[in-house]
């Protein structure tokens, strides 16, 4: 086996863990600010890549997919937080998760109804078809893209959770709702905010899985899996944690790919279980909070 | 429901009375409506499910309900059980009373491997972690396709007659069929009536309540979740063991991630902590679905929405909310 297979293998393993990145970052942040585990995570993951689709098609476009879904799921996702989720805070912790667990069954369901129960091909958009000559081997272009466009949004992300006022109030808002309120901040708004982005990022990894994977109803189911294998190993709640997680998985995955492929699909839950052995509160979380 | 009523009671009233019947009685009561259940329901097809998913439900409400543990992962102890009563008997030709009790070892040690794991994490993590290994477990029998039969399920062993202590029951009929897997559901619940009597059941229900306290009593709160989780696993795979008899063919799907949601709606549909609520719980889903599959087979958004209605407006399910509305139903669980 020689060496440029094993680095071209290492890039498929940081494209795959960017898409992991940002689903399971919307997760992580949803979890981190509202206390709620989505357990419709995977279906609005599915739900975006299926906007994605329709909405390419639509406007002929796959850049007006790739803006658009992701705003109209996240608005979405803040109905769902306005008119269900609302409603259970402050009962018991596990609430929430059933009432999402029920929603992705009408999600999946839904999308069955309206597009059907088989799988759809997913076009990669004109310009980034084709392969990239990095030196050491050649890299589809648009698996470089989604690396590229990734590392953008997390940038963006962290400059405005880290510099701005609003970022302030969300990392103040996570530590101590309480105090927010008694601030005079609107901290329901702010979740409402949270929530919608959490489910916004979860569209955007969709979309941007679509050309990599096939289109499905089921593609959420196996997506939650992961995106939980990877808020666990990092921490819930941790962004750092989703990041460096979500890339281990990832690179994980596709290398253990490269040498034994059957085992591709177990070695993310091995690599759960020797991390919770050894520190259950995952690599950048909290003690008191596993 | 485990703990006794102490004390003097007040004389009770008529319907008090058989309340408190019904749950003093819990195991006889159960078993005699169970028997009465191919009767009752449209199809000997549908008592056989109810009966089965009832025992698997059970099982994982021991876990969620008495010991408040949300695990997403329970198909994997109802597929464990079915895929090795049904590898025992097609490859290892073991008779069903061989396989029956190794299987249900087998997952017993299931529950010790994926429970050591998962009860050292607590809250949200626990049900995600379940989650994962159950995965874990799906796609270990999906790679070891020649020893599970893969994608296309374990095949090739067929139980057509069962010896009963020299009598031979002809297994090819329904009612024969459910009758005999009624004996393993009756085992099933008396194990759990017994566990949940024990003083171990009232430790599981402490932790429940207040884990630091349980804790602070003395209790050690991880040695009692990773043995209730065993026991959770061995009830469900006792599930799994009489759908493997029952369908003569294991289907992936029964270690897929539908199948722990589906149980983690029965449970809250019948009534989670109550004893009844199980089986309450799966003879209405699968009520629901047989009903609404008639007219659309879309059945799932139909389900999905009434699931959201009761986590909103019911959570603690038919049972428990009877139980809550009948002021003379309250005094006893």
């Amino acid at each position: 086996m020689d060496l440029s297979l094993i680095i071209m293998q290492l890039f498929s393993g940081i494209a795959l863990g960017a898409v992991l990145v940002i689903t399971a970052l919307g997760l992580t942040i949803v979890f981190g600010m509202l206390g709620v585990v989505n357990f419709a995570h995977g279906a609005l993951f599915m739900i975006g890549a299926y906007a994605g689709l329709y909405l390419a098609s639509l406007t002929g476009s796959f850049w007006w997919g790739l803006l658009l879904a992701p705003l109209l799921v996240g608005a979405f996702g803040m109905l769902i937080e306005f008119v269900l989720v609302r409603r259970l805070y402050g009962r018991s912790i596990d609430d929430p998760l059933l009432l999402t667990f029920g929603l992705s069954y009408i999600l999946v369901e839904g999308v069955r109804i309206v597009f059907g129960s088989d799988g759809i091909p997913f076009p990669t958009p004109s310009q980034l078809i084709g392969v990239v000559d990095l030196g050491v081997g050649f890299f589809p272009k648009y698996r470089l893209f989604v690396i590229a466009l990734v590392a953008v949004v997390l940038v963006a992300l962290w400059l405005t959770l880290e510099k701005t006022r609003v970022g302030l109030i969300v990392r103040a808002g996570a530590r101590d709702p309480q105090i927010m309120r008694v601030l005079g901040v609107d901290i329901g708004k702010v979740w409402l905010a949270i929530f919608g982005l959490g489910v916004g990022l979860a569209a955007l990894g969709g979309v941007l899985a679509g050309p990599m994977r096939s289109v499905n109803p089921e593609m959420g189911t196996l997506v939650l899996a992961e995106a939980f294998v990877v808020t666990v190993i990092g921490g819930l709640g941790s962004i750092v944690g989703a990041v460096i997680a979500g890339l281990m998985v990832g690179i994980c995955i596709s290398m253990v790919a490269l040498f034994a492929p059957e085992m591709a699909t177990i070695v993310m839950f091995a690599l759960m279980a020797a991390v919770l052995l050894v520190r259950p509160q995952g690599l950048f979380g909290l003690k008191g909070r596993a | 429901m485990t703990v006794q009523s102490t004390g003097e009671a007040p004389p009770l009233p008529q319907a008090q009375r058989l309340f408190a019947v019904l749950a003093d009685h819990r195991v006889l009561v159960s078993i005699a409506a169970l028997a009465l259940l191919p009767w009752l329901l449209p199809s000997k097809a549908l008592a056989v499910n109810v009966l089965i998913y009832g025992v698997v439900v059970m099982g994982y409400n021991l876990l969620f309900g008495y010991t408040g543990l949300l695990s997403f992962g329970h198909a994997a102890f109802f597929g464990t059980g079915a895929y090795l009563t049904g590898i025992a008997i097609g490859r290892w030709g073991l008779p069903w009373f061989a396989a029956v009790p190794l299987a249900i070892a087998a997952s017993t040690a299931l529950g010790a491997a994926i429970g050591t794991i998962s009860t050292r994490t607590r809250g949200i993590y626990f049900s995600m972690v379940t989650l994962a290994l159950a995965q874990l477990v799906y796609y270990v029998a999906l790679q070891a396709s020649s020893f599970t039969g893969g994608e296309n399920g374990l095949r090739g062993f067929t139980v057509d007659h069962i010896n009963l202590l020299g009598v031979q029951v002809n297994f090819l009929d329904p009612l024969n069929k459910y009758y005999v897997l009624m004996a393993f559901a009756a085992l099933a619940i008396w194990v759990q009536s017994r566990i949940l009597n024990s003083p171990f059941g009232a430790v599981i229900e402490a932790i429940r309540e207040n884990e630091q306290r349980a804790r602070a009593c003395g209790y050690d709160v991880e040695r009692c979740k990773l043995i209730v989780f065993m026991l959770s696993g061995a009830i469900s795979a006792i599930g799994g063991c009489m759908s493997a008899l029952h369908l003569s063919i294991v289907p992936l799907d029964i270690l897929h991630y539908q199948t722990s949601g589906m149980i983690v709606m029965m449970v809250l549909l019948g009534g989670a902590r109550s004893f009844f609520g199980p089986f309450i719980g799966a003879a209405t889903f699968l009520i629901l679905e047989d009903v609404v599959s008639l007219w659309t087979p879309h059945w799932q958004i139909v389900v999905g929405a009434i699931f959201v209605v009761f986590v909103l407006f019911l959570p603690k399910g038919i049972w428990g909310t009877l139980l809550d509305v009948l002021p003379w139903a309250r005094e006893r669980r």
